[in-house]
């Protein structure tokens, strides 16, 4: 057993009264990959907090190549060579690279910017990064920030690599060049866990898996004996049903004609460029791209969150088939047609809900101008609150409860509910699984289907390209404000998306 | 020309003041901790500083100069800094709201100075007014020699040492933030205190210590206003506060860098005692005037804001308590 790197034994850890991990016992081998999955709130992060000294665990302990060691805070876990990237980036984004790099680092010594500088190209030469170490971080894109956090941490020395969701923010070329990174690493003989809930992920970059089911340890196997079901069966502890049901689309008619659409940013910079598209009643209409590539403003101008330029025309056409402008109308005005948004952000909470709120006043808060007088009708929300909870089963104390206080996946589940409840005539929901486990997921695609179902005209924006070529009929590609195409859900294939989303067309093409 | 060098005196003895309040304040901010005790504690530390050599020079025939500055200063500093550990215990241990707990401490720091102001004067006896001449002396004497150079001498060197020592602790803040490893950390934990404890930096020392730190340094703008500004006295008029906001204004004004607080202080001097030296003014438009350093602000806010300049921001983490352990 010398080849062991790392072992948990009996590693408990409490929140309160929320037990984030119960006695977990694992080893991790040198110079492995090995990857962590587990649902949302399994524990997996806090898992991997306790060996980068985030937190300490309340029973158990940690061996580092068979010995006991004490991981009392960061510092401790870096001279042990242990080195986590997080998933919410930890970088100061008015420094440069090379001052990210070496904050926290022995502080006695001289701040010599070209000396830091040269490490990090040999760093970067190693392992076949590109990193400008006197580039600000706010001037960086997701994945050179996360290149940022990888050389920080080969940086400090570290041998053993705790990568949490990686791949979440990268476009699939960047998974890919991040994938041969990590390889690079495996090369060098460093040890590297990475924790994701993506399976294919999974199945094509780990050596073994350990599964983490609500907290506590259920196995690790070799990833090369694994399958997608057979994960998913011991991360869910039942067997769940991979396929995304996709009916075929019936008596389709335009709902939504965006024309020429575009809008700026108060920098005056070109957010949607020249726009066209038609929505159809009773289909969903997939969104790729990478983030901030014009998705939110698309909806936003849609739904009358962001002033249009002139010449842009959304045409919706309701029910009796009568035709409205939108541009130049309302929030409100909108809403009250049957469009609707619900936009999950990244941080869950920022955009639509109210934390410190229960659900049946979030309920309230899109039809405060419903009602008869000064006083507010709480007993509609209520009613509607109950319903929300009862159809996507919610799991809340009650429905006084803050949402703040929910988990992830129940937080999106209210938001989402409470577009849908209002039977909207389109919906359009941005990222709306983010961050959710598989089984939540699959409830929210379950829901999108039925309102496709009902002759609703769905627009998901999404991230993950499996599922929106699983789920979506057409799928529109996003790239710098602009439409770059529109292929059909059924055969798209996923390099061909994955172009479109960073602009190489000419490969298409060829 | 006489004129102007009275204006830019004036303008340099206000500045040092407020100089001191806002470079002290820099230092507490860069750590992310918004400390609206300023004035209180500016307070604490006029106080503290001529409490101590009121009993010094009371307990002996023959005071010595030097080590008056040094009671003063030592004291004052202790005081200011004692202020700023209350202000970081509620804000960092106890996580209270920063705002709330900052207003407090200003209005208990002026509180406690009015307090032991008005007892000192009675003290004081016949007169009813404080005062410590050897210290007050020791803290205005001029520089030897130079401060005779005609108009040159004026400008430069006819003021105590204080004057110069401002200058001095504004540049060493400067070079620590902005060139040492320790300043960089320390910024770190004003930006990202999460990204701070992850690097194994330890935020509560960081917050504890600048905040203490800062405190001490905004502390000797308050004993600079009373040995020097006021010629040690102690009046509860309340003016000591109204710089302290001037001085909180100042932090704005700069973008949280000393090095502009050197200018800063003196360009708000500058417009404060405008109104004397412009002809013509009645007491009510005289106050208008003395609005101009605000004004200033408002204005450099809205052109910094304008410009999307990134370089120009208070610290991102600038108020907000740091949970490790939240989820």
């Amino acid at each position: 057993m010398e080849n062991i790197a790392l072992s948990l034994r009996n590693v408990t850890k409490r929140f309160g009264s929320v037990i984030a991990n119960k006695d977990v016992s694992m080893d991790i081998r040198k110079g492995e990959i090995l990857a962590l999955l587990g649902e949302n709130g399994s524990g997996k992060t806090t898992l991997m907090n306790m060996l980068s000294g985030i937190y300490y665990p309340d029973g158990g302990h940690i061996e580092l190549e068979g010995e006991r060691v004490n991981i009392r805070d960061p510092r401790d876990a870096f001279a042990l060579g242990i080195g986590m990237v997080h998933q919410h980036f930890k970088l100061v984004d008015t420094f440069t690279a090379a001052e990210n790099l070496i904050i926290g680092l022995d502080p006695n010594k001289k701040l010599d910017r070209r000396e830091i500088a040269a490490s990090i190209k040999e760093i970067c030469d190693r392992y076949g990064f590109i990193v400008d170490p006197d580039k600000k971080v706010y001037e960086m894109s997701v994945s050179e920030k996360q290149t940022l956090e990888i050389v920080k941490v080969l940086y400090r020395g570290a041998n053993i690599l705790i990568l949490d969701e990686p791949t979440a923010v990268l476009t699939p070329q960047e998974t890919e060049k991040l994938f041969a990174v990590i390889r690079n690493m495996k090369k060098d003989n460093k040890t590297v866990i990475i924790i994701t809930h993506k399976l294919n992920e999974v199945l094509e970059i780990s050596d073994r898996v350990a599964i983490l089911r609500k907290g506590e340890y259920i196995d690790t196997v070799p990833t090369a004996e694994a399958t997608a079901a057979s994960l998913t069966e011991m991360m869910v502890g039942e067997k769940v049903d991979l396929n995304i049901e996709r009916s075929e689309v019936k008596d389709k008619y335009v709902r939504l004609a965006v024309s020429h659409l575009s809008c700026i940013d108060e920098d005056g910079i070109k957010k949607l460029d020249d726009v066209s598209f038609e929505a159809y009643s009773g289909e969903i209409l997939g969104i790729a791209g990478v983030s901030g590539n014009g998705q939110k403003e698309l909806l936003e101008a849609i739904a009358g969150l962001q002033p249009a330029l002139s010449g842009s025309s959304v045409i919706f056409t309701n029910q009796e088939g009568v035709d409205n402008q939108l541009i130049g109308k309302s929030p409100s005005k909108i809403r009250n047609l049957g469009v609707h948004l619900s936009f999950v952000p990244e941080d869950r909470l920022g955009m639509g809900l109210v934390g410190s709120m229960g659900m049946a006043d979030n309920m309230m808060l899109k039809d405060y101008k419903k009602g008869h007088g000064i006083f507010t009708d709480r007993k509609s929300p209520r009613t509607l609150a109950k319903q929300v909870q009862d159809e996507l089963q919610v799991v809340t104390p009650g429905i006084s409860t803050p949402v703040s206080r929910l988990s992830g996946g129940n937080v999106q589940k209210v938001l989402v509910g409470r577009e849908i409840a209002a039977a909207p005539s389109v919906l359009m929901t941005a990222y709306a699984v983010r961050g959710l486990d598989i089984n939540t997921s699959y409830t929210i695609y379950q829901l999108l289907n039925e309102q496709k179902k009902k002759g609703v005209a769905v627009v998901y924006v999404g991230e993950d390209l499996d599922v929106l070529m699983e789920l979506c009929d057409r799928i529109l590609v996003l790239c710098g404000g602009k439409v770059s195409g529109i292929l059909d859900g059924r055969t798209a294939k996923k390099e061909e998306l994955g172009m479109l989303m960073t602009g190489r067309r000419e490969a298409v093409d060829a | 020309m006489t004129n102007l060098v009275t204006l830019v005196q004036a303008a340099v003895f206000f500045g040092t003041v407020i100089m001191f309040g806002c470079i002290g304040e820099i230092l507490t901010e860069k750590a992310g901790n918004l400390n609206l005790g300023v004035p209180g504690i500016m307070y604490i530390g006029g106080i503290c500083g001529l409490a101590s050599v009121f009993i010094y020079e009371g307990s002996t025939e023959n005071p010595v100069p030097v080590l008056c500055v040094i009671i003063a200063l030592v004291s004052a500093f202790i005081g200011s800094a004692l202020g700023g550990l209350i202000y970081a215990f509620l804000t960092i241990s106890l996580k209270a709201n920063q705002n709330v707990t900052g207003l407090a401490l200003t209005i208990f720091g002026s509180g406690v100075a009015n307090f032991f102001g008005g007892s000192l004067n009675t003290l004081a006896g016949r007169f009813e007014q404080i005062a410590v001449p050897v210290t007050s002396a020791a803290f205005r004497q001029t520089v030897p020699v130079l401060s005779g150079l005609g108009t040159v001498g004026k400008l430069f060197f006819s003021y105590g040492f204080m004057v110069y020592l401002a200058v001095i602790v504004a540049g060493a803040l400067e070079i620590f933030l902005f060139h040492t490893r320790r300043g960089l950390n320390l910024r770190t934990v004003g930006e990202n205190p999460q990204a701070a404890d992850a690097a194994g930096i330890n935020v509560t020392k960081n917050k504890y210590l600048a905040i203490c730190l800062g405190a001490g340094i905004s502390g000797f703008g308050g004993v600079y206003y009373v040995m020097d500004y006021i010629k040690g006295t102690w009046a509860n008029d309340g003016s000591i506060e109204k710089l302290g906001w001037l001085a909180v204004a100042l932090v704005i004004f700069t973008g949280w860098k000393t090095r502009n607080a050197i200018w800063g202080a003196y360009l708000f001097g500058v417009l404060y005692w405008m109104y004397l030296y412009i002809p013509g003014l009645t007491r009510a438009s005289q106050e208008i005037f003395k609005m101009l350093p605000y004004v200033v602000t408002i204005i450099v806010l809205v052109i910094s804001s304008l410009r999307n300049n990134r370089d120009m921001r208070p610290p991102a983490a600038l108020g907000l308590a740091y949970y490790r352990e939240e989820r």
